[in-house]
């Protein structure tokens, strides 16, 4: 229900783009209102959510530990997995966001005759996940060449090592294929596997298709129509300096590409997608294991009701007594 | 045990393909043998807790306060702002299914909504429900659900079927943690007086008496005595046990199991012995008789409660740091809450060993050294005479309890000294010791007889590591250093893998040392005699 209710909701969306721009030639709606407006989403719903987070408490120092803890001298300690400093956090973290460093722990558990319970390790998800991240993040600053003039060269640079294998005119850029293919792997994998699709709603769908709509739109254009790039550059820096001009002559394909990315943008700061800020705010892996160190300090620790030893001692006062214990105050 | 308590390789047959409907139908069959007995009224109203009544959970009618929605809904936001990990965790997770299998629970059942990811969206479709726009306008395609009774209901199930073991933390991308979740669902069901019996009566016991198991002091110093007598049969010396004494050094803080339950008690004696040996200035107590803090199962502001105990009683003791027993659910409070909750310690002294002049300053804040780093570091200088081959009548292995591996990183230590003090020692197969230690299945006030069926089907992933040692090197004694493990370990072990026994690391430091002007020990703690030796004395050395 998930992925039809999504495929239905992305096809729709096309529908749109491709009428509201290719039709009825809105373009100045679909190529500057609506951009600017979910731009305007994006960033004030990222600052809102993050601002959200940033004012929850964290009373508690809680990381959750994946090596040995700093001790006695003379024992090896694992400063990254168990960061006890500054740094080792800052190693942590930038192995969590740059390389997914827990996700490529991932195993699979068996239930076989015998009972046997056997795990294997399963790097598919984790592989999928970093190709397409990253690959999504290349294409992202490929992307400059159309907002900045002159382009840097770095920009350029990175392009060509993205061409680097040199196939195809006009050259097949790598991260266009490992997109696809990533994206395409992430939905089948929730589709087939049984677990996935069980827990998987249609808010994971919807930013599958959505993504696949964004780059297969993109990839037509680079690849297999025309699209007149000096016009779409010209919109891009014009959108970045405040004096856009709406293009002219543009093929609906640019409007239904522009318009998905639209619609990303509006949409991610409601969303599960979140996650590429949230990361960073996650108290189990952005804290030190420090914790018999350094006090923690609790935002909103309040005085509890407590058993005092005079409540107690009043209590047990006589069989203490009898029994031999010492006492504070003698009957 | 529930008499319908199916054979291993029956239980044993696992499905992990979830079937329809989907998870969203809150519907619970409360089965026998799968949930725990409801609190009992006289515990909630000593503790001060809402709601105390009688009812338990296959009732129709939960007997909830008539305003039950508001308080949910109410206690939700509070907690919101109050816990950053519930309002990140609630908003980022991808449903990516790392975690899905990483769940003893899950492996042990296949019911999908042990699912770390299915567990945490049970509370996380309430929230979409009423805290987020989409939820608000979408409802269930925005994967929303209407706050029900059946609801309740179903979180009770599921969020008592969590040992809030933090082994799915390991494996999330952003680290989400299911034990954050299982405590806030159960701060939000204590609010309706919903809770169950075994973590609420430790809690009023602790509370009063000082331990989880109601020991007044008295019986305290009998358990204690009753030791220090056996101790003198085993090794013919009189050891020192003081209680409650001013002016000691150190004050001793052990779970209260470990001098009422077996195996535990075998670590007591070791400890007694190392003490003794040591010549150690160091005291128990009666008012702080319980390192294992229940609270932590139940709510921050029980954890707190029971855990100032242990500073109070430091202060009055006037000691100048503290050593703390095997325990792991303990370890977490000690090492990521006490000094929140209930420091600064600012009254005691940075740990400094009197024997090896080691300070600990990894505990300098606390001042609270665990007693597996005190003994490494006396082995480590060479300050014990040890005799590895008292032990050798077994071979072990070693569990690494949840709390101390994933919220310590309390790994080589304990392996430090079983290496040292055992000759055979073999690792359980990688994906189930250290950071991904296996759970015994029944944590987090989970361990009780009434729900046998879940703990045995919680316990697999744990108990199938162990066999798999035990076939293939011979391993017959499962070493923990955690009161609820060797509670719990036992009878998981007689189910899954009856050859194998449980101990604790400091039974196998009073096995092994060798302690002054002793005679040639006959038996070991646990009154099992040597091989040899007993022929060597008068026969049947032990009349124990």
């Amino acid at each position: 229900m998930g992925v039809m209710f999504s495929l239905l909701a992305v096809v729709v969306l096309i529908i749109i783009a491709t009428v509201g721009a290719g039709v009825l030639g809105w373009h100045y709606v679909f190529s500057v209102i609506l951009p600017y407006l979910a731009m305007a989403t994006f960033l004030v719903g990222v600052v809102y959510r993050v601002l959200k987070w940033a004012r929850s408490a964290v009373p508690f120092r809680i990381p959750t530990t994946c090596g040995q803890q700093e001790s006695l001298p003379w024992l090896k300690t694992n400063p990254i997995e168990t960061p006890h400093t500054l740094w080792g956090v800052l190693g942590r973290m930038a192995m969590e966001v740059l390389f997914f460093r827990s996700l490529f722990r991932n195993t699979r558990a068996k239930v076989t005759d015998g009972p046997r319970v056997l795990y294997a390790p399963d790097k598919w998800l984790w592989a999928a996940g970093l190709a397409f991240h990253w690959s999504f993040l290349i294409i992202f600053i490929r992307h400059f060449k159309y907002f900045a003039e002159p382009v840097p060269s770095w920009v350029l640079t990175l392009q060509n090592l993205d061409g680097f294998f040199q196939v195809g005119l006009p050259i097949i850029l790598a991260t266009d294929v490992i997109v696809v293919v990533s994206l395409t792997f992430l939905f089948l994998r929730r589709v087939v596997d049984g677990k996935v699709r069980y827990i998987s709603l249609p808010a994971d769908y919807f930013p599958l298709f959505l993504l696949l709509g964004i780059t297969l739109s993109g990839v037509l254009m680079r690849y297999f129509t025309k699209t007149d790039l000096l016009s779409i550059k010209a919109l891009g820096t014009g959108l970045l300096s405040f004096s856009p001009v709406a293009p002219e002559g543009v093929s609906a394909v640019f409007f239904v590409h522009l318009f998905l990315v639209s619609v990303l943008m509006a949409y991610f700061p409601f969303s599960k997608l979140m996650h590429f800020a949230g990361v960073f705010m996650s108290p189990t892996r952005n804290l030190a294991n420090n914790n018999r160190v350094k006090r923690h300090i609790n935002p909103w620790d309040y005085p509890v009701e407590v058993h005092t030893y005079e409540e107690y001692e009043d209590e047990f006062r006589e069989v203490m007594e009898a029994a031999g214990l010492p006492v504070d105050k003698e009957k | 045990m529930s008499e319908a308590l199916k054979k291993p390789e029956e239980l044993a047959r696992i499905q992990f393909q979830p079937k329809a409907p989907g998870w969203m139908d809150p519907a619970v069959e409360f089965r026998k043998g799968t949930w725990n007995y409801a609190a009992v009224p006289d515990t909630l109203k000593y503790l001060g807790l809402p709601n105390p009544r009688k009812w338990t959970p296959p009732d129709d009618d939960w007997q909830l306060p008539d305003n039950w929605k508001e308080i949910v809904y109410e206690g939700l936001r509070e907690r919101l702002k109050k816990y950053r990990t519930l309002q990140v965790f609630m908003d980022i997770c991808v449903r990516c299914g790392a975690c899905a299998d990483k769940c003893h629970f899950f492996i042990g059942s296949g019911d999908p909504k042990n699912m770390p990811v299915l567990r945490a969206e049970l509370l996380r479709s309430v929230y979409r429900d009423n805290f987020t726009a989409f939820g608000k306008v979408l409802g269930k395609v925005a994967g929303g659900r209407k706050l029900t009774k059946e609801i309740i209901k179903e979180w009770f199930y599921y969020f008592f079927q969590c040992t809030e073991c933090r082994r799915c933390s390991v494996f999330c991308p952003y680290g989400i943690d299911t034990a954050e979740i299982t405590m806030m669902a159960r701060e939000l069901l204590n609010l309706l007086g919903v809770s169950i019996e075994w973590i609420n009566t430790p809690l009023a016991n602790c509370y009063r008496t000082g331990n989880h198991l109601g020991i007044q002091p008295h019986g305290f110093a009998d358990s204690i005595e009753f030791a220090v007598d056996e101790l003198e049969e085993i090794t013919g010396l009189r050891v020192e046990a003081p209680i409650n004494r001013k002016g000691a050094e150190i004050l001793f803080v052990a779970p209260s199991a470990d001098y009422f339950a077996s195996p535990h008690y075998y670590t007591l004696l070791g400890y007694l012995l190392l003490f003794h040996a040591l010549g150690l200035d160091y005291t128990w107590s009666t008012y702080a008789s319980e390192g294992g803090n229940f609270g932590l199962f139940h709510s921050s502001e029980m954890i707190k409660r029971l855990n100032s105990k242990i500073y109070m009683e430091a202060r009055r003791l006037g000691v100048k740091y503290i050593i703390g027993g095997e325990c792991g659910h303990m370890w977490r409070v000690l090492h990521q809450y006490m000094d929140t909750m209930n420091g600064p310690a600012d009254f005691l002294e940075v740990p400094v060993s009197p024997i090896t002049g080691t300070r600990f300053e990894n505990t300098r804040s606390t001042k609270m050294v665990h007693i597996s780093e005190f003994t490494s570091d006396l082995i480590y200088h060479n300050k014990l005479k040890l005799d590895p081959s008292r032990n050798d009548h077994w071979h072990v292995t070693y569990h690494d309890s949840c709390n101390p591996a994933r919220a310590m990183g309390l790994l080589e230590e304990p392996r430090y000294i079983i290496r040292k003090v055992c000759n055979s020692f073999t690792e359980m197969p990688e994906n189930t010791i250290r950071e991904q230690t296996f759970c015994c299945g029944s944590g987090a006030g989970l361990g009780t007889d009434e729900n046998m069926e879940m703990r045995f089907r919680g316990g697999l992933p744990r108990a199938n590591a162990v066999k798999y040692v035990h076939e293939n090197n011979g391993v017959n004694l499962l070493l923990c250093m955690c009161a609820i493990d060797k509670a719990t370990l036992p009878p998981l072990m007689e189910y899954w893998v009856p050859e194998v026994q449980v101990g604790g690391v400091h039974e196998m430091v009073g096995n092994a040392l060798v302690l002054e002007g002793e005679p040639v020990r006959k038996t070991d703690l646990r009154g099992t005699p040597y091989p040899g030796v007993v022929d060597a004395g008068e026969e049947g050395g032990s009349d124990a």
